[in-house]
């Protein structure tokens, strides 16, 4: 099963929850700032992600879609 | 019957779908009618609720969806509703709050006062705002002012409170009921039932924005004023040859009648000035009375409060005098007659 | 690829005023899931409190009414009556249900009203800045109580859900929690029960959802998410309190 995830950065306030929840380890905080002041989630696109959907479960914003198949 | 079961025969009447009450004296008999009538009827609401505070809240949900809701309290009831009817004005959802007014401050007594005129006419909770006061002065006027609370607060979507005391609630007297009760309690069209083919709304009184609280201010304003254009009532009672003018509105102005027949019949040119709206007050039509009679005794039951608005209203342009007696003491008419002699008398008025 | 998780329809697309890792934010995802999966976004009528959430009807895109502190069982309550073919939810702070609602709580849930009250229990008062609730736990320092919660002046931290348990018109009460995926999942099962119970016309619902407050717990959000787990949920256990409806989540 193949996955991906796709961050809006805009709407990402970099709580890192992802970072702390995805099993995989495959997300990083940013080292540019979003327009807001934040350093947002980044992904970068892997054949690890199965598209669990564990980050969007717990991003409080709604900014992560998930893609599988 | 007596006041309180016409007030809720009427509101029935008027197509009231939700009443939320709590028991308190003297008004208790309202809410055991609707209990008894309200309850049974289909699509009606009858909830004894835990507190004055919670009915409020319960009449202010069910003004939300576009329905009928009336509360009825007393006094110290009434205290505890403010904050829910200075939401309702800000929300400008309609509603009935009927006050069978009661002594205070405090637990007061259980008779007949007029001490919550201020509370009714300055907006008694929070905010810049004002709601209709009715005060019917008979039991028939307390059946068609219920009607027309309704109405009004339909018509500007504005909480009413019906003003009556005691007494009125009490007292037995022959009442004729001019509509039918409808088959289906109206719905007021713009009421939240959920979004079904449109978008989304929502009711709500707070801003961060103080510019936009401004505005909301401003357009009850707006509102306000067209009100006190058009719904002011009043009644006067021989008053076109009247030297001396008694004001007085509710019960005291039923006790001021009797002793005003009786200081004609003594050949004292005495008549009424009868506000039935509080606010808005006619302020217009007491100020023409001005023209032809120079003295005003303002009669209350309280320590004087309307005495503000007579005074307000006459701008200077009137010698007013006050008699008042609070804490649920019914002055009897031939007190205020002699009251009302002494007056004419010191005034000179006899000639 | 197909897309699997996407923002749902009747959350409207506003970027949440919300502090980062804050609680609210996903249970009003939740609620927005539920109410599309239920297909009810065109009856629901949500009653938010002031707080943090007083801003609640600009995320959720179906009819609300905000209403004086406290007073949602009532307000939910004259709704419910007057309109009842409309699914009504409450939802509420620790102080808005616990404190200075409590009566109105109590009593909606005792007169059995068929409504579904969400209690969002962050052991704080948030909007106004960090003060002491109901629910703050004994030795937590709060602006209120800035030496840590005393029992002997301040009294205990009160179980809502267990009080609500006991009164009889409440068919069911869980605690959950919004703190790792598989609570998130859980909360979001027993908020959906809660929805059915209405439309099944089961009585009063009640679900307390132990939420972080990363602010005013004065942590990052991955700590405070930690924290509802080893602290917070042992005083405020999770699980369900009472079920009369006969059905489980599964169904």
């Amino acid at each position: 099963m193949k996955g991906k995830i796709v961050i809006n950065q805009e709407l990402c306030k970099g709580c890192e929850l992802c970072i702390q929840f995805c099993p995989k380890q495959l997300i990083t905080l940013s080292e540019k700032l979003n327009k807001a002041g934040y350093l947002p989630s980044e992904f970068k696109e892997t054949k690890e992600c199965t598209g669990c959907a564990t980050c969007a479960t717990v991003c409080p914003e709604v900014a992560i879609e998930v893609y599988r198949g | 019957m007596t006041g309180n079961a016409a007030i809720a025969e009427a509101a029935i009447r008027a197509g009231c779908q939700c009443y939320f009450g709590y028991p308190i004296t003297p008004q208790t008999e309202l809410t055991e009618y609707m209990a008894a009538n309200l309850s049974r009827r289909p699509g009606c609401t009858f909830i004894q609720a835990e507190s004055e505070i919670a009915a409020i809240n319960m009449v202010l949900g069910a003004s939300v969806t576009g329905a009928r809701a009336m509360t009825s309290s007393s006094s110290p009831g009434m205290s505890l509703k403010q904050e829910a009817i200075s939401y309702m004005a800000a929300s400008q959802l309609p509603a009935v709050i009927v006050n069978m007014s009661r002594g205070g401050p405090g637990l007061g007594s259980i008779a007949a006062a007029q001490s919550d005129y201020f509370q009714s006419t300055r907006g008694g909770g929070h905010g810049d705002y004002r709601t209709i006061v009715l005060a019917p002065s008979s039991v028939q006027e307390l059946a068609d002012e219920t009607h027309t609370a309704f109405d009004l607060a339909d018509k500007y979507s504005i909480p009413v409170i019906l003003l009556g005391d005691g007494m009125l609630g009490q007292m037995m007297e022959p009442v004729e009921f001019k509509h039918e009760a409808p088959a289906v309690p109206p719905v007021r069209p713009g009421g939240l039932r959920g979004a079904t083919g449109r978008p989304s709304r929502f009711i709500r009184s707070f801003t961060s924005n103080p510019a936009e609280l401004e505005e909301l201010n401003w357009s009850l304003y707006r509102r306000y004023q067209q009100i006190q254009e058009k719904e002011t009532s009043c009644e006067k009672f021989m008053t076109d040859d009247a030297q001396l003018i008694v004001t007085a509105f509710g019960i005291a102005a039923r006790i001021a009648r009797g002793a005003i027949t009786n200081a004609r019949a003594l050949g004292m040119k005495v008549g009424m000035f009868r506000p039935v709206t509080l606010w808005p007050f006619p302020k217009d039509q007491l100020k023409e009375l001005s023209k032809t009679a120079k003295y005003f005794l303002d009669f209350e039951m309280n320590m004087g409060q309307m005495i503000d608005d007579v005074k307000l209203s006459l701008e200077g342009s009137g010698d007013v005098t006050f008699y008042g007696r609070p804490g649920g003491v019914i002055p009897t008419s031939s007190e205020v007659l002699r009251v009302i002699t002494r007056l004419y008398y010191q005034k000179g008025l006899n000639g | 690829m197909e897309k699997i998780f996407t923002r749902p329809k009747s959350l409207k697309n506003a970027v949440f005023h919300y502090c980062p890792g804050c609680g609210h934010s996903i249970v009003h995802r939740l609620i927005c899931e539920i109410i599309d999966e239920l297909n009810i976004q065109d009856k629901t009528i949500g009653v938010p409190p002031p707080g943090c959430s007083v801003f609640a009807y600009y995320y959720f895109d179906v009819d609300m009414i905000e209403c004086p502190h406290g007073r949602g069982g009532a307000v939910a309550t004259g709704i419910k009556r007057a309109a009842p073919d409309s699914v009504v939810f409450t939802y509420q702070g620790d102080g808005d249900l616990a404190a200075i609602g409590t009566a109105e709580t109590l009593h909606a849930a005792n007169r059995g009203e068929n409504i579904t009250a969400v209690f969002i229990n962050n052991a704080v008062y948030g909007m106004t800045g960090g003060q002491m609730a109901p629910t703050t736990m004994l030795g937590m320092k709060t602006t209120t109580s800035p030496y840590g919660r005393d029992p002997e002046f301040d009294g205990h931290p009160i179980k809502m859900s267990e009080i609500i348990g006991q009164v009889e018109g409440a068919c069911y009460v869980e605690r959950v929690a919004v703190n790792t995926p598989a609570n998130i999942r859980r909360a979001k099962r027993a908020l959906k029960k809660a929805f059915q119970n209405q439309l099944d016309g089961k009585g009063y619902s009640l679900v307390e959802i132990l939420s972080p407050c990363p602010t005013n717990w004065k942590m990052s959000p991955v700590d405070s998410w930690k924290w509802v787990d080893d602290v917070m949920s042992k005083k405020f256990p999770l699980g369900t309190i009472k079920d009369t409806t006969g059905k489980t989540h599964a169904d």
